[in-house]
């Protein structure tokens, strides 16, 4: 008689699930750090696809004069029938030049323009369609070669890391010893502490998962900053002599997704398969929450705006840029602004099919539309 | 003056100048005992050899001085973690005396913690300039005094060992910046760091990128082609020059491979053996450097470079040795290195440089 009490809510997740499939995912993705690091080749390994294809390295001679560039990449990837559209944001240039003060301040720019984006979307009037551009995840990659975090990693990340959820990687870890990888990461995990750093905290496991699985999950944790090797080439293991993606070399061969080789297994489970959608809710709950209230916070007292704004400047360190400032009067503006659209939006809309209605008599079809 | 003596000092033996052969004589005179003596003479007073070598730290610069002669002496010369990096870069030179088969080499290190890691590196080459210069200016002041010592102690840098990071593109603009400035002063030899994060086809693909850089900017580094006597020369350094910047690996721990000991990198891969051709070029470097361009580089760094200098301060000082009393030359500035027209030096100063010019900057 157990059908009486039960009511059939237990159903929802999977609802949840055909909605989301139905809908799809987005996410966006930076790669940062200096070039030469191997983001390139474990993006297109972590993916496994190539969103580097028709990648041209600039020559020496062009690097001397280039700043830094934010570049976008999308690509739809698809896999047991859900999509994910992946947005990949790079900044090529970065740490490249002879003086590389204040190189980050372009991309803590294009972050909080994403935010500011989202900000008005979001108190628009047509939110059916908002795209979410914001950043969700960021990579930032450690060399190998230094001892730790470089001045300009520390600058970097201090800028970053109250925007966007930072994963520190250790890139071409492929040229690491085991006991030089372990005290490099150690390295960093103090540095990281000192300089009061936060980068994206995985998530604690619930208290009902087994043993095993706590286990496993605290080992990854451990590991953290991940030490990658990337590959986008398939291999024939000498020993094994089956295809493994991974870097051959005289002395032997390195397998990309041998977990005692380096962490990517461990990268790509955490990036992509376990906490996709926690990157995203962190990146909505709280960062972008903070953005909102600190923006809307400086709007609310337009008369101490002025006050704290000057206040905020002065006290500003060199790295950080004063927060884009919605006065009250241009949200309005926008929202005027956002119905003239909208209803001459209408109207032609009317036009057009008035004008297809027409067309479509005499037998011509226009693909204007 | 001619501010380039081609000719070597007597004694020198660029590796491939085989010996000419003499016109038949009816007995022999026993010329070829001078050869002897020369050599008993350099076993007693010994050779001097002074490094310099610049890098980003941890590209494993104390690592291969440690490799190149077999010895621990070197640990790396950057402070411990608790003591913040230094923002001015502080040169740091260490020296000892190795013995190998009855012959000594005093041989300095001079190593240059801090460069290229701040977050702005401009004139980060200033300190290493100035610190080249001063050597030439050391043993300028000894050269020009009445009473000279027998044996003027030579501290000045015979070769400047750069370190290429492995990104695997091309130059940075540091590098760049660096050996433009530095190959007109100094001998300089690139080399690929840590190599061992590149495969066979990756490190040919960035030396040639890194070799058609070098030729665009007209940076001359060595074994400089315009310093070859003979045929013979050539063809051994043109060799040498393809092959430049070696990819080196650099290990001072010792694994036991096929029954051998070797100096390796022991991965959960293979070991990295340093000394194996196939997998990476320390071999060359270290022929270079030590078997077979030893001389030849304490005589270009004589003959040309500091002779260079030379040239330059005494036309600064506008006096000729006279009288009694030694020359008083100018008081020289030498932290300003690189300052005016050479921050952009294009390819016409390089062609310059067999002509001499007055106003010549270092």
């Amino acid at each position: 008689m157990q059908d009486k009490e039960y009511v059939g809510f237990s159903a929802l997740p999977s609802q949840l699930h055909r909605k989301s499939v139905k809908k799809g995912f987005d996410f966006t993705l930076m790669v940062a750090g200096e070039s030469g690091l191997g983001k390139s080749t474990l993006i297109n390994s972590l993916f496994l696809t190539n969103l580097y294809e028709d990648r041209q390295v600039p020559e020496a001679s062009a690097r001397l004069t280039r700043t830094l560039t934010i570049e976008r990449r999308s690509v739809e990837i698809e896999e047991g029938g859900i999509k994910v559209k992946l947005t990949l944001v790079d900044t090529p240039g970065f740490g490249d030049a002879v003086d590389c003060s204040d190189c980050w301040l372009p991309v803590v720019r294009f972050i909080e323009e994403q935010f500011e984006q989202y900000l008005r979307d979001e108190s628009g009037l047509n939110r059916k369609n908002i795209q979410d551009s914001r950043v969700h995840c960021c990579l930032y990659f450690i060399s190998p070669f230094g001892r730790g975090l470089r001045p300009l990693d520390v600058a970097f990340l201090r800028a970053m890391h109250e925007k966007v959820n930072i994963i520190p990687v250790i890139g071409k870890a492929d040229a690491l010893m085991p006991k030089e990888t372990q005290a490099l990461k150690q390295k960093i995990r103090d540095q990281l502490k000192e300089e009061e750093i936060n980068i994206y905290q995985f998530p604690e496991c619930d208290s009902d998962e087994d043993e095993e699985f706590k286990r496993q999950d605290a080992e990854m944790k451990e590991r953290i900053p991940f030490a990658v090797v990337g590959s986008s080439e398939v291999v024939r293991d000498g020993g094994t002599s089956r295809p493994v993606r991974g870097r051959c070399y005289s002395w032997g061969t390195v397998e990309v997704e041998n977990p005692h080789h380096c962490d990517f297994l461990n990268l790509r489970r955490m990036l992509v398969q376990t906490h996709l959608q926690d990157l995203k809710e962190v990146t909505h709950d709280l960062l972008y929450e903070g953005y909102r209230a600190r923006c809307l916070q400086s709007l609310a007292r337009p008369g101490a705006r002025d006050r704290t704004s000057r206040s905020k400047l002065s006290r500003q360190s060199a790295t950080e840029i004063p927060l884009p400032m919605l006065p009250l009067a241009e949200t309005e503006k926008l929202i005027r602004e956002k119905d003239e659209e909208l209803r001459r939006m209408q109207e032609m809309l009317e036009k057009m099919q008035a004008q297809m209605q027409q067309s479509q008599a005499p037998g011509e079809q226009s693909d204007s539309l | 003056m001619d501010a380039l003596r081609a000719s070597p000092s007597p004694g020198s033996s660029r590796p491939s100048s085989p010996r000419m052969a003499p016109c038949e004589m009816p007995a022999p005179v026993g010329i070829e005992a001078v050869l002897d003596q020369l050599k008993i003479k350099a076993m007693k007073t010994g050779f001097e050899f002074n490094v310099m070598v610049v890098g980003q730290s941890g590209l494993g610069k104390s690592t291969m001085v440690n490799t190149l002669f077999k010895s621990k002496v070197w640990k790396s010369t950057l402070p411990g973690p608790g003591v913040p990096t230094p923002q001015t870069l502080q040169l740091h030179s260490v020296t000892h005396i190795i013995e190998e088969k009855g012959l000594k080499l005093k041989l300095t290190v001079t190593d240059t913690p801090g460069f290229g890691d701040q977050i702005n590196n401009d004139k980060c080459w200033e300190p290493i300039l100035g610190y080249i210069n001063e050597q030439y200016e050391r043993y300028l002041q000894e050269e020009i005094l009445i009473t000279r010592q027998r044996h003027i102690p030579d501290t000045r840098v015979h070769c400047c060992v750069y370190f290429v990071p492995p990104t695997g593109h091309c130059l940075r603009p540091l590098d760049i910046e660096f050996l433009q400035r530095l190959c007109r002063t100094v001998n300089v030899v690139p080399v690929i760091a840590r190599a061992d994060s590149l495969t066979i086809e990756e490190r040919e693909a960035f030396r040639s990128r890194i070799q058609k850089d070098l030729k665009s900017h007209c940076i001359d580094v060595y074994p400089q082609k315009r310093f070859d006597e003979d045929a013979n020369d050539r063809i051994l350094n043109s060799k040498i020059r393809e092959r430049i910047p070696f990819a080196v690996v650099g290990a001072d721990q010792e694994h036991l491979v096929n029954g051998r000991c070797v100096l390796g990198r022991k991965t959960n891969w293979g070991i990295i053996e340093v000394e194996n051709m196939a997998h990476c070029e320390f071999p060359l470097l270290r022929d270079l450097l030590i078997r077979s361009h030893l001389q030849d580089l304490k005589d270009i760094t004589h003959n040309i470079h500091y002779e260079n200098y030379r040239v330059v301060r005494l036309n600064e000082s506008h006096q000729l040795p006279r009288g009694p009393g030694w020359v008083n030359l100018a008081p020289v500035n030498l932290a300003s290195a690189s300052a005016g027209p050479l921050t952009t030096p294009g390819p016409s100063k390089a062609h310059k440089w067999a002509q001499e010019e007055p106003k010549y900057e270092f």
